[in-house]
């Protein structure tokens, strides 16, 4: 069997690492230096009594390669753990997104009608914009931004996701 | 191990970081260091002038002190140890770093670095260290407290041996090194994060076994990995109690003895035909410390199609990684060869023996092909074969019962080298796998020479490799090294060449060694040895002066330039696609238009 043969699928891993300078160049580097495809990252300290951060990642890929980015991150020496929530189980993942919307008139009520409808909130506006903060799933962000696209959509800031297993598992 | 300096023992002030960073070598067991001194290490070579503990070696070119202490580390199973400077002594360092890294060689490289106050201020000779060698080395650090320096040099040691070796790279900004630092010693609790797992478990080796109990074409293929975990002896136990055949790469040779009629010859691109066609039509395969590389498998989508494979590797992201297998194991080779051993021993199933002998007539039967043979002409002046320079070369080093080390550069005469003289002893080849790099051997051999004085050490060359570290003749005259180069010159870069004839029309594009040096004279100018064969007649004398030569040797041996390294597996073709030589072609197209794209 090829590395690159079979069906491609959407994975999300989630890795508890040393808080420590550098490491997050090391996950990126192995990413960028080994082909594989970064969907989204986001990382931040979760665990200052041990020093600790989790980085959380959205990747694509047969399951050759997904079990490659896998070994390959738990083999950097400041990695702790290693977890594919994706494949390990039920979890959830949620991301932020800004998302500003520009015009007037019925475009504009349309959009906040949507953004209601959605459960974004108004965090800005001028009478020719809203800035609306959307909390979700990457497909609730998505669709969101999908309808927003014809009624003035003009920038979008998206967090990535921060993901976590369902349950009384616990990655540690 | 802790034999400290006289000027470390018993401090009576404060220490500085260059004599905590040298008591906490000393403390890991460090007696040479190969290195180059300049401006940010300064402090550190003052440290080393005053004391005796650590010897230092004054290589003449960075690349060259990592290759030397790659040659140290292979020839002793220790960690080799480098010291250059900032800059461009870090970034003439990244070669052998990369090196180290593939060819899995425990490395502790001390980088000197810029003040931390002026980090990033493109000061002069500043470089980006940790940066430029993140993906270079297997961990690297940059030692930004003094108190962190011993615990840091502790860690690195730690981490350049356990699990897959690899090179670390510590970044010792000036300051760090001056200002006073405590001392930690070496660590007993385990580390934090990296904890890589040697034990296999007892339902793997179970499995195992009851697949290589029911094999009817069974093949055992290693690598590297017996040698860096030293179970050479484990490994040729468990090949002559189970009977199978035997192969293995280009980095594990001699860890199982060439001249066992278990043992088919090195596999691969230009390994032999019954150790390719063993591992294409095998039932059972049985990987121990090797990786499936691309000049082991030819074209992976019909890699040995009918085999169950079991893969034994102490790095889990080698499983998987080129070629799916039905039974990984991550465990340390010499662990898992115990417990193979072991279960094997204990089950009393006899196996298919009826397959088995019908399974090594068919392999005796391609071993019969002879597909290393190659035509010598014995007539006075006839040119001299390289194949034949080799073997010549083997036998007299065999006749002088001295303890023989062996390195390469890169290219046909590696490959020669490799199919011709027969290793029966682990660490005693070193070669330069999986980078490939064109001027490792001769300061590989003058680091064996330093850790081996008494050996008998010999870099097998080619005439345009070895220009690549010539500088080094300068250390082994210094040192009084006493090691041989063995130049098998061809006036050609000959790989480069032979791709050239075999693969673009005959056309030897910049593949000429123009202007050679005068490699009598270029010895003499270093105060060694130069002798040269010109024909057949003069090569045993050649041999025989320059193995008695007490002092470094340079050998021109001027061999055939037309000669090609058979057999061949042309790039993106299987194993049972072989060219064999000159005077048979492959019956399918030669290379497929994806394999010219191949390297």
């Amino acid at each position: 069997m090829h590395a690159n043969s079979g069906a491609e699928r959407r994975a999300v891993i989630s890795l508890l690492v040393e808080n420590e300078a550098g490491v997050l160049a090391r996950v990126i580097g192995l990413f960028s230096g080994r082909g594989y495809n970064i969907d989204s990252l986001t990382v931040a300290a979760v665990d200052e009594s041990r020093s600790l951060s989790r980085i959380n990642i959205v990747t694509t890929g047969t399951e050759m390669i997904i079990g490659q980015i896998k070994s390959q991150l738990d083999r950097l020496v400041p990695i702790h753990k290693v977890a594919d929530l994706s494949a390990a189980g039920p979890h959830l993942a949620r991301e932020l997104a800004l998302i500003k919307v520009l015009g007037a008139g019925d475009k504009r009520n349309e959009a906040l009608r949507l953004a209601d409808a959605f459960r974004a909130r108004v965090i800005d506006a001028t009478t020719e914009s809203f800035v609306f903060e959307l909390t979700g799933n990457t497909d609730k962000i998505d669709a969101f931004l999908a309808l927003m696209r014809p009624l003035g959509l003009a920038e979008v800031s998206r967090t990535g996701i921060a993901a976590i297993g369902r349950g009384t598992a616990v990655m540690a | 191990m802790t034999h400290l300096a006289p000027a470390t023992a018993k401090p009576d002030r404060p220490q500085s970081g260059a004599e905590i960073l040298l008591r906490a070598l000393v403390d890991q067991g460090v007696d040479v260091i190969f290195g180059y001194p300049g401006g940010a290490v300064l402090p550190i070579y003052d440290a080393l002038f005053q004391q005796s503990a650590i010897r230092h070696i004054l290589v003449r070119h960075e690349q060259a002190a990592v290759h030397a202490a790659e040659g140290y580390a292979r020839s002793t199973g220790r960690v080799g140890v480098v010291l250059v400077t900032s800059g461009p002594g870090a970034t003439n360092a990244v070669t052998g770093l990369v090196d180290a890294l593939m060819d899995s060689i425990p490395i502790v490289c001390l980088t000197g670095q810029v003040p931390t106050h002026l980090i990033g201020n493109d000061a002069f000779q500043e470089a980006d260290t940790v940066g430029i060698t993140r993906p270079a080395t297997k961990h690297n650090y940059l030692v930004k407290h003094p108190d962190d320096l011993a615990r840091i040099v502790h860690e690195a040691f730690y981490v350049a041996r356990a699990g897959r070796p690899g090179p670390v790279v510590i970044d010792l900004p000036k300051d760090i090194v001056i200002a006073p630092a405590p001392y930690a010693a070496p660590a007993v609790t385990p580390h934090r994060s990296y904890r890589p797992n040697l034990h296999p478990a007892a339902a793997e080796i179970e499995t195992a076994i009851a697949l290589l109990k029911s094999a009817r074409r069974p093949v055992i293929y290693f690598g590297g990995g017996i040698i860096n975990a030293g179970a050479a002896a484990q490994l040729a136990d468990f090949v002559r109690l189970t009977g199978f055949p035997c192969t293995g790469t280009l980095m594990g040779l001699g860890a199982f003895p060439a001249d066992d009629p278990q043992w088919l010859g090195m596999l691969g691109m230009h390994g032999t035909l019954e150790a390719n066609l063993a591992m294409h039509g095998c039932d059972v395969m049985l990987n121990i410390g090797a990786r499936f590389d691309d000049r082991v498998t030819g074209r992976v989508a019909d890699f040995s199609p009918g085999s169950r494979k079991i893969h034994i590797d102490i790095d889990p992201s080698n499983i998987n990684k080129n070629i799916a297998v039905d039974l990984p194991i991550v465990a340390d080779a010499k662990l898992a060869l115990a417990a193979l051993i072991a279960a094997w021993r204990a089950d009393p199933r006899p196996g298919p023996a009826a397959a088995r002998r019908a399974w090594w007539q068919q392999i005796a039967a391609w071993r019969a092909r002879d597909c290393l043979a190659y035509r010598q002409s014995m007539e006075k002046g006839a040119v001299i074969k390289p194949q034949h320079a080799i073997r010549q070369l083997h036998a007299a080093t065999l006749a002088t019962g001295r303890d023989t080390f062996i390195t390469t550069e890169v290219g046909q005469h590696q490959m020669w080298a490799a199919q011709h003289f027969g290793f029966t002893r682990p660490n005693r080849w070193l070669t330069s796998g999986g980078l490939g790099t064109m001027g490792y051997g001769l300061p590989a051999a003058a680091g064996v020479q330093v850790a081996h004085p008494e050996a008998l050490v010999i870099d097998i060359a080619g005439e345009a490799s070895i220009l690549m570290n010539i500088q080094e003749l300068s250390t082994l005259a210094q040192y009084r090294l006493p090691v041989k180069l063995f130049i098998l010159n061809n006036r050609y870069m000959g790989m480069v060449r032979q791709w050239q004839e075999l693969l673009h029309g005959s056309r030897y594009s910049h593949s000429y060694s123009e202007a050679l040096p005068d490699f009598v004279r270029l010895a003499e100018a270093f105060q060694a040895t130069g002798l040269i064969a010109e024909s057949i007649d003069q090569l045993d004398d050649v041999i025989a002066t320059m193995l008695a030569t007490p002092g470094p040797v340079i050998a021109d041996i001027r061999v055939d330039p037309t000669e090609n390294c058979y057999p061949m597996i042309p790039s993106g073709a299987p194993h049972n696609e072989m060219l064999l030589g000159p005077d048979q072609p492959a019956s399918s197209p030669f290379v497929s238009d994806e394999g010219m794209a191949l390297v």
